[in-house]
């Protein structure tokens, strides 16, 4: 395996970062309508995995795509056109954020949970006969390893020996359910069962990323079958922008009317056993102060540490801010 | 009577069925957190937070109402009936045919629908019609909160399965958490009549439509959204002196049609207003109706054609709008487009094959 070149590493962190700080300025301003799922505190991940895609592999997304077509080396100005709905969008406007493709870069999205999972299994097939040494990629979160369909393609990958990387991005939430909670087991665990090649990995480090997907990726190219990477990252906007969640916890006071109704449902006559509702009322508390912690700082790859100059990182930071500008500019025309 | 959005009134309906039977419980993804009042007082055993697994807990929930719950599960997006189609379609659907009605599966599907937020053509589809293809089960789509109470205490008390949708733009709740995510500059097509009004309390029976405006040239008829941009056109058409009679069909399976072959033989003219696909769906299923009545009519629809495009603008162009409806309701009355309406030309309204037409 290469060496890490960790220069790289950091300037597509930094790219993926910048690209989703522009996405947010311009759906702030009401530029693009309905759900963004930002990836912030996905960027180690994203970067360290994609580090290994060679032109002609596949990747398959979920709602959560912009970091894997930021890295992939999709047109920045195209992605952004699509998120606004314009007709020079990589979609014409027609597919969304949640609908990103690109055909020739042979990477797609859907907003359809686990979905990820059976398309990139597809995708593998179809490489491996057409074109072999070749692997896909397929990420999805920790939620959508409950989905039948991530269930199954783990058993169908193995069978068929596939060369599919999947890649689990664990955030630890499935939208505002604390997924721990609802998950039985654990995911590398279920994967071995299944005779993947199987690791975990902290989400959050660039480089233990790329090495860890390195060994992934060179299981599933040398023709062993598929391979699992489960990487614990952070969810630094929550589910998606204006998350009514992340703002009540931001700022309690902008959402009193749901606290009131929910404390006058508690103490409300007819309702369930004194120790349901007392557990019931904990459990909310409970998954408000978690989803406080987890947008701390402490939880931004960005700010970990790198074996890279500060000097390095404000030159690459610099180059980054220009190349997004001036597709953020460029968008900015064409909305006009 | 109590003032009501259109959530609050599905919540109360629900809170009410709970504190009189036992049996009904809420599962689903996110339930603690969606239905917080509802989880907050009736405890984790009765609202149960389910993982990202709607094949299973959708299947489960087949399963537990044939051995006695009656529950009300949560698909967070009618879209996402995808992944758990086969519990409706093969299991919730065919049990009661299956046994020759001696079991029955007591079970409410709720479920988001409908765009005209800009939310992509995964998050935003319609779907009854697919649903209401299958046999066992209803589909009811409410278009005020009166109805939304009133059709949800139906669908508690009925002893086969329901799809109970709840459309996006109605539901501030949801159009919140998907749409407008607190950008309090953005702005939405929202029925104020369907957002926001009084509640009665009383059931409204599966299978019933309602006559919202009493007219004479022409039938619209349609659900949820759609009624009221039927309403909307309605109001701009008797201006220029044509004058519709618009059907709140309510209920899609069973459908009530008796009220639509008495409005389509009293008017001649029939239009359905159709937010959900065009081909194989409700539009074809009232078309049918009518000819099967021997009713001549002339016919047409306004629905979603394909694939809801992104863009806002084009989403906007692709759903039923007023526009639309009012243009096609002029085409049947055979009333040229004012001058200056820009609307392209269109096909002449199909006249039904099977029925001379009205002169």
């Amino acid at each position: 395996m290469a060496t890490v070149d960790v220069e790289a590493l950091y300037r597509s962190m930094s790219r993926i970062r910048t690209f989703e700080e522009a996405v947010r300025v311009l759906w702030n301003e009401g530029r693009i309508s309905g759900e963004i799922h930002l990836c912030l505190g996905e960027e180690a991940l994203a970067a360290g995995v994609m580090a290994h895609h060679r032109e002609g592999d596949a990747v398959s997304c979920d709602h959560r795509p912009h970091g894997q077509f930021v890295a992939r080396g999709v047109d920045l100005r195209a992605v952004l056109a699509e998120l606004l709905g314009l007709e020079g969008g990589l979609c014409a406007g027609r597919g969304g954020h949640m609908h990103l493709f690109s055909r020739p870069h042979l990477i797609a999205t859907t907003g359809i949970v686990g979905a990820p999972a059976p398309l990139g299994a597809g995708f593998a097939l179809a490489l491996k006969r057409l074109d072999a040494g070749k692997v896909a990629f397929a990420f999805g979160g920790d939620g959508a390893a409950n989905q039948g369909l991530y269930l199954e393609t783990l058993n169908l990958a193995s069978v068929w020996k596939l060369p599919l990387v999947l890649v689990c991005k664990d955030n630890g939430w499935a939208v505002t359910t604390w997924s721990r909670s609802v998950t039985a087991g654990d995911h590398v665990e279920r994967a071995r069962a299944f005779g993947l090649h199987a690791e975990r990995v902290d989400g959050m480090d660039p480089v233990a990323v790329y090495e860890a997907a390195g060994r992934a990726v060179a299981h599933a190219r040398a023709g062993k079958g598929p391979a699992l990477l489960h990487a614990r990252c952070s969810r630094l906007e929550g589910h998606f922008l204006g998350d009514q969640t992340v703002r009540t916890v931001r700022d309690p006071g902008q959402n009193r009317e749901t606290g009131r109704t929910v404390i006058a449902n508690a103490t409300a006559r007819n309702g369930g056993r004194l120790r349901d509702r007392v557990l019931g009322l904990a459990r909310l508390g409970g998954a408000m102060l978690r989803l406080r912690r987890g947008l701390g700082r402490k939880n931004d790859p960005l700010r970990r540490e790198l074996p890279l100059p500060a000097e390095a990182r404000r030159r690459i930071d610099r180059e980054v801010e220009a190349e997004v500008r001036a597709a953020v500019d460029a968008v900015r025309q064409e909305a006009a | 009577m109590k003032r009501m959005v259109f959530e609050e009134a599905v919540d109360a309906a629900i809170a009410r069925a709970m504190e009189q039977d036992e049996r009904v419980v809420v599962l689903g993804l996110d339930v603690p957190m969606l239905r917080a009042g509802l989880y907050a007082r009736f405890g984790e055993g009765r609202v149960l937070g389910a993982p990202i697994s709607e094949g299973a807990y959708l299947g489960a929930a087949v399963g537990a109402a044939m051995a006695g719950l009656r529950p009300v599960v949560e698909i967070m997006m009618v879209d996402f009936i995808g992944v758990a189609l086969d519990a409706l379609l093969n299991h919730a659907a065919k049990l009661s045919g299956f046994t020759h009605g001696r079991w029955t599966n007591p079970l409410v599907v709720r479920t988001a629908c409908g765009a005209g937020y800009g939310d992509g053509g995964q998050h935003g589809q319609a779907l009854w019609g697919l649903l209401a293809g299958i046999p066992g089960l209803s589909v009811v789509v409410p278009s005020t909160p009166e109805d939304a109470f009133g059709l949800m205490t139906s669908a508690l008390a009925h002893d086969g399965p329901v799809v109970f949708l709840e459309h996006k733009l109605l539901t501030t709740n949801w159009l919140e958490f998907v749409g407008r995510g607190g950008r309090a500059s953005l702005r939405f097509d929202v029925p104020a009549a369907g957002h926001e009004g009084e509640v009665s309390g009383r059931p409204v029976p599966l299978g019933a439509a309602a006559r919202r405006r009493a007219g004479e040239d022409v039938t619209v008829v349609g659900v949820g959204v759609s009624v009221h941009r039927a309403l909307a056109a309605a109001e701009l058409l008797a201006a220029s002196g044509v004058s519709c009679e618009v059907l709140d069909l309510r209920s899609v399976r069973p459908l009530d049609r008796d009220a639509i072959v008495a409005s389509a033989r009293r008017t001649g003219r029939l239009l359905v207003v159709d937010e959900d696909y065009t081909q194989f769906g409700l539009s074809g299923e009232v078309s049918a109706v009518v000819a099967e009545a021997g009713v001549p009519v002339r016919f047409a629809r306004v629905c979603t054609e394909s694939t809801i495009p992104f863009a806002r603008h084009l989403e906007d162009a692709a759903l039923p709008n007023v526009a639309r409806i009012t243009d096609a309701v002029r085409r049947l009355v055979g009333e040229p487009a004012p001058i200056g309406d820009a609307a392209p030309a269109r096909p002449s309204p199909v006249i039904h094959p099977a029925v001379a037409p009205r002169a």
